[in-house]
């Protein structure tokens, strides 16, 4: 802070996430990260570069790939008081620890009526775009969304990406935060003080009248430079970024649903039984007699992830989509 | 590394009043679950219910060996070792009618018991489930520099699963305070152990690990309480996991619904032969240990108990419709 | 005495077939001896028995099927004399099971200890007779939100033209209708407002107003048509749903043009005040006294409302009324109302009404004394509770203490919803109402 004005700094979301991890390292002597790659090799998406030197390899431990194994560990060293941070690579091989994160770590606590929570954070990289193919370009943060008892988090902007992890640490409960490999890159203006943040309610990103666009994670930037174009053409788009896929807010969406009468979900999720139909399903319970237009819902293409770029490409949503689509809702006669 | 042969009870001096408690332990597991049974064809018991009925000396024993603060991580059929880690009779059976007052408040049921004051970390009804918690608990302690050990029971058919070798691996890994015990009963639900392991030796599997591994008979309380002081010994010295197979059998069915097409009347007339109860009442006995009157009043004891917890658990009351969803996510944050 | 029963093996199995019995009476028995087979819809089960005893009776033969809790045997404990009431037992305990023969549940318990759900005599054959749902063949398409803003401002959807997908009507097409419909075709001056003549003198109609421009667009026609459509859907609407009552009264108006004359001498004669102005005024005071009749009945629900926006009939030319309304006229002075009316009906003329002044309305007055109307029965507007129908204030006799007098005398009427307020209290309002008339001043 100089001359009581705050002083913001260029970080990259991936730094961002480094920062989360080293302040919760210093300030809790229980946290530790465990996760394949994550201490000599730096991290998959040299997340935790560095930090090995830093805080050595008790805290910074490797782990054999055995999804399973280490999730289920974790688990355990959270009911025994540790603070630990999960790291699985990415969100195709939280399928190999499904059954500790769904079996387990979501049901302790009510299994044990109450006696057991399990305080664990679980990050993992998400999303497709970087022509990596069908079995590591999934997005599969919406269905962890069906299970109650964890937590699911999507930071997107360089902010939440600092801010979210130190309060999932904090909460009683598992809490998986899902960062979009797309976005480690993706540099972001952070105020010198930044820190915590709260990790359950959505976020206006831009205010508008005509339509609600409904985003999280990357596609967040998608439906801002959506917006971006449509108010050139008149069309005022309010974008809202979830943040949290699991508790859904759905206060802030179905407010803003009631001031524009219509809602676009964007969701890089596949489209059937994903997290936009839940929030269509929201909108057409808690704002019916606000709609003007049926909820749409820009999903990816229901297929697995092509590897051609142009057609990874048409698979996903994009910004020209979203403006069609949103521009078709607000147009008479569309 | 090699493992031990099966090792067998040890002849040496035996304190009566221990002897007499091991027995007594059994007997309350056998009598508290024969009453189960009942409660169960009465339906006042629902859900699964699967019965340890000829196990005991494999929890009895081992848990012998544990201290208060060590970490205890159990399988589906578990109402034995919750009851020997002292948890009350009365509470397991709320908790098999469903009742708040039961250990999990109803919640969790016959395959689900938890209580924190003994370090009982639950019953768990994923086969392998249960093991990559128990290498977290011991990494935990490990990490705060604490003495405990966590003792993970499982049974043969998780040795199948991957989380058997990843959570062994992991624990010799990082050299932590783990005992593996295996309950080796012959059957994963109703399919032989022949028909799904290449490797019949189970210790060899954990040793492949470099986990100091024995096979001992868990028809004999002794032979399992002796192999598995001696393990928590080494583990809690530092060595590392150990891993126990205890060879035993049960004598009723998987669960309650179960025909038991896949095993022979006189092999289970063969195993009961081998009833780690009369076993033992017979060495007892033989060593001048236990007198009729003795074992009369041990029944007499453990019947009071079982009728007061059944009295306990019928005058438990059910948990308010209103409070369903509660137990999701905690109701007060932590520091 | 131990009743040896057919028991529950899972929670799917509602009943079993006995096999076989592996004792016979007389045989001892003890805990966990196998003593029946049963089969199931899995396979044969052994059954083993919770009792020490001696088999009294065998109640159920192999081949037999019965529901789970059945009583198989009776065995009798130790120390039990041999008794002969197992029959007995047999059909008390088959007497004991609910229905379907399963033994006690917690659900069957809850349940039993509820009485049973019962139709009252009648309804399931009105429900049987209900109107089955109205075809689809013309259903208007219609977004949500439009509906409900049409719902609100009392716009038939059947007139609108969508201009959404599949010409679906969206909100955008609901506010213009709202506010361009009622001004767009020319407006018939509202007969009493707009004349600038003395009090109580001879009316003239009203000259017609100049044809707007808009009158020649073919559109009016449409909104003729679509206005008749509108009102008849209210109209019919309230003939159908409303339980009207109507009250009349004679009120004598000298004193009110009395006070009219004196007011209208201190003012310039663009500032004079039209004698609906008073009348106005003394609805809106007496609402304030008697409030239930200002609001509205929606789903089911009297809705008195604070406010008090007096929506005054406006007839037009070809047909047809609107009823803007005159906002907050309890709060407004004389002058104020008659600056608010003239505005209306100028912007009315103009087409500038803002659509809240035509959805506003919670109560309306129907003034038809200038075409010799004496008495109006008024049809309430829904979903408001009560209309005010004034008729022509003629000179008439009237009696008064003893001494008969000719006064002018006007007549007025309420039509309210019974639903809402009773005879009682709409007497109270135009007695209210009179006694302002009575003390003009005050108003």
């Amino acid at each position: 802070m100089t001359n009581g004005v705050e002083t913001l700094r260029k970080v990259t979301y991936r730094e961002a996430v480094r920062e989360a991890i080293r302040e919760a390292m210093q300030k809790d002597t229980r946290v530790f990260l465990m996760g394949e790659d994550v201490g000599h090799y730096g991290g998959c998406f040299a997340v935790s570069k560095g930090l090995l030197e830093e805080f050595g390899p008790e805290r910074i431990r490797d782990t054999p790939l055995s999804e399973s194994g280490f999730v289920g560990a974790g688990i355990g060293a959270a009911l025994g008081g540790m603070r630990p941070i999960v790291e699985i690579m990415t969100v195709n091989f939280s399928l190999l620890a499904a059954d500790q994160i769904i079996n387990n770590a979501a049901v302790y606590l009510h299994m044990s009526g109450g006696l057991f929570n399990v305080p664990l954070v679980i990050r993992s990289a998400t999303g497709g775009g970087r022509q990596v193919g069908a079995q590591h370009s999934r997005s599969l943060e919406g269905w962890f969304a069906h299970i109650p008892g964890i937590k699911v988090l999507s930071p997107a902007t360089v902010e939440d990406a600092r801010g979210m992890l130190w309060t999932a640490l904090e909460d009683p409960d598992p809490v998986l935060i899902f960062e979009n490999s797309g976005l480690y890159n993706m540099e972001g203006m952070l105020p010198a003080g930044a820190g915590a943040v709260d990790i359950d309610r959505a976020r206006v990103r831009r205010e508008g009248k005509d339509i609600t666009l409904i985003s999280y994670s990357a596609s967040l930037f998608k439906s801002l430079d959506a917006a971006e174009i449509l108010s050139r053409e008149g069309i005022e788009a309010e974008v809202i970024d979830l943040r949290s896929l699991r508790p859904l807010d759905e206060k802030t969406f179905l407010d803003s649903v009631a001031k524009t009468h219509r809602a676009l979900v964007v969701d890089e999720g596949w489209r059937t039984g994903s997290l936009a139909a839940e929030i269509s399903a929201r909108i057409m319970e808690g704002a019916f007699y606000e709609l003007d237009a049926p909820v749409e819902r820009l999903c990816s293409a229901e297929v697995p992830m092509p590897y051609a770029k142009h057609l990874e490409e048409a698979a996903l949503p994009q910004v020209d989509k979203i403006v069609d689509l949103a521009r078709k809702m607000v147009k008479a006669d569309g | 590394m090699k493992t031990k042969s099966t090792r067998k009870t040890k002849a040496a001096a035996l304190d009566r009043d221990h002897a007499l408690y091991l027995l007594r332990s059994m007997i309350r597991i056998r009598r508290l679950e024969d009453k189960c049974a009942e409660l169960y064809s009465a339906m006042k018991i629902r859900g699964f219910l699967h019965l340890y009925d000829g196990e005991e000396a494999v929890a009895v024993g081992v848990l012998e060996a544990l201290t208060r603060d060590d970490a205890v991580v159990a399988t589906y059929r578990e109402h034995g070792h919750a009851l020997i880690r002292g948890v009350s009779a009365g509470c397991i059976l709320a908790e098999m009618y469903g009742k708040q007052e039961g250990c999990s408040r109803g919640r969790g049921g016959s395959m689900h018991l938890f209580d924190d004051k003994t370090h009982f970390y639950g019953g768990n009804a994923i086969v392998g489930g249960g093991l990559p918690i128990a290498v977290g608990l011991a990494l935990a302690d490990k990490m705060q520099n604490r003495p405990n050990v966590t003792c993970c029971f499982f049974g043969d058919g998780a040795v199948a699963e991957g989380e058997f070798h990843e959570s062994l691996n992991l624990a010799s890994l990082w050299k932590l305070p783990v005992l593996f015990v295996c309950e080796n009963n012959l059957y994963a639900m109703g399919t032989a152990l022949k028909y799904t392991q290449a490797v019949m030796d189970l210790a060899r599997k954990a040793a492949s690990y470099d986990i100091p591994s024995h096979a001992v008979d868990g028809m004999d309380v002794l032979a399992v309480e002796a192999a598995a002081k001696q393990a928590v010994e080494a583990v809690r010295a530092g060595e590392g996991p150990h891993f126990l197979e205890c060879r035993t059998y049960r004598f009723r069915a998987h669960s309650m619904f179960d025909a038991e097409l896949y095993r022979t009347k006189a092999e289970v007339e063969e195993w009961k032969k081998r009833c780690p109860i009369e076993t033992f009442t017979q060495t007892l006995k033989s060593r001048g240990l236990l007198s009729e009157a003795d074992l009369e009043k041990i029944e007499r004891d453990v019947e009071g108990e079982i009728r007061e917890a059944v009295a306990f658990a019928e005058a438990c009351t059910w948990e308010p419709v209103e409070d369903l969803t509660r137990f999701v996510y905690s109701e007060r944050r932590m520091s | 005495m131990a009743e040896f029963r057919m028991p529950s093996l899972g929670s799917d199995m509602q009943e079993g077939t006995l096999l076989e019995w592996r004792v016979k009476p007389g045989d001892r028995v003890r805990r966990r001896d196998i003593i029946a087979v049963v089969d199931t819809d899995k396979a044969a089960i052994e059954i083993e028995v919770f009792e020490e005893g001696i088999v009294e009776e065998i109640l159920v033969q192999p081949g037999e099927k019965v529901p789970v809790g059945t009583v198989l045997a009776i065995i009798r404990t130790e120390g039990e004399a041999g008794v002969v009431t197992a029959k007995g037992a047999k059909a008390a305990a088959e007497a004991a099971l609910p229905a379907g023969g399963v033994i006690e549940t917690m659900e069957e318990m809850a349940g039993r200890a509820t009485p049973e759900k019962r139709i009252p005599p009648g309804e399931a054959p009105a429900a049987a007779a209900a109107p089955a749902a109205p075809p689809t063949a013309g259903r208007i398409k219609v977004s949500p939100y439009a509906r409900r803003l049409a719902a609100e401002r009392s716009i038939d959807l059947s007139v609108l033209k969508g201009t959404g997908p599949a010409g679906a009507i969206r909100a955008a097409d609901v506010e213009s209708a709202a506010g361009i419909a009622p001004a767009g075709p020319p407006v018939e001056a509202p007969p009493a407002p707009l004349e600038e003549k003395p009090p109580i003198a001879p009316r003239e109609k009203a000259p017609p107003p100049p044809v707007s421009p808009t009158a020649e667009k073919p559109a009016v026609k449409d909104y003729q048509a679509a206005m008749r459509r509108a009102i008849a859907a209210a109209m019919a609407r309230s003939n159908r749903e409303i339980p009207h009552y109507y009250l009349q009264t004679r009120i004598d108006m000298s004193r009110t043009l009395r006070w009219l004359e004196s007011e209208n001498q201190k003012r310039s004669i663009k500032d004079r005040i039209l004698p609906v102005v008073p009348l106005i005024k003394a609805v809106a005071m007496a609402l304030t006294e008697v409030p239930e009749l200002n609001g509205y009945w929606i789903d089911d629900r009297h809705q008195p409302q604070e406010a008090i926006h007096i929506g005054f009939a406006i007839a037009l030319r070809q047909g047809g009324l609107i009823t803007p309304a005159i906002l907050n006229a309890d709060l407004k002075s004389v002058d104020e109302l008659m600056e608010a009316l003239r505005d209306l009906v100028t912007r009315a003329r103009s087409g500038g009404l803002r659509s809240s002044e035509l959805t506003d309305a919670t109560v309306t007055i129907t003034s038809l004394g200038d075409l010799g109307v004496e008495t109006v029965y008024g049809v309430i507007y829904p979903p408001q509770v009560a209309l005010v129908g004034f008729g022509k204030t003629m000179e008439q006799p009237w009696a008064e203490n003893g001494m008969l007098a000719v006064r002018p005398v006007l007549t007025a009427t309420l039509a309210a919803d019974h639903r809402a307020t009773d005879g009682h209290r709409g007497a109270q309002f135009l007695d209210a109402m009179n006694r302002y008339l009575q003390e003009p001043s005050k108003l």
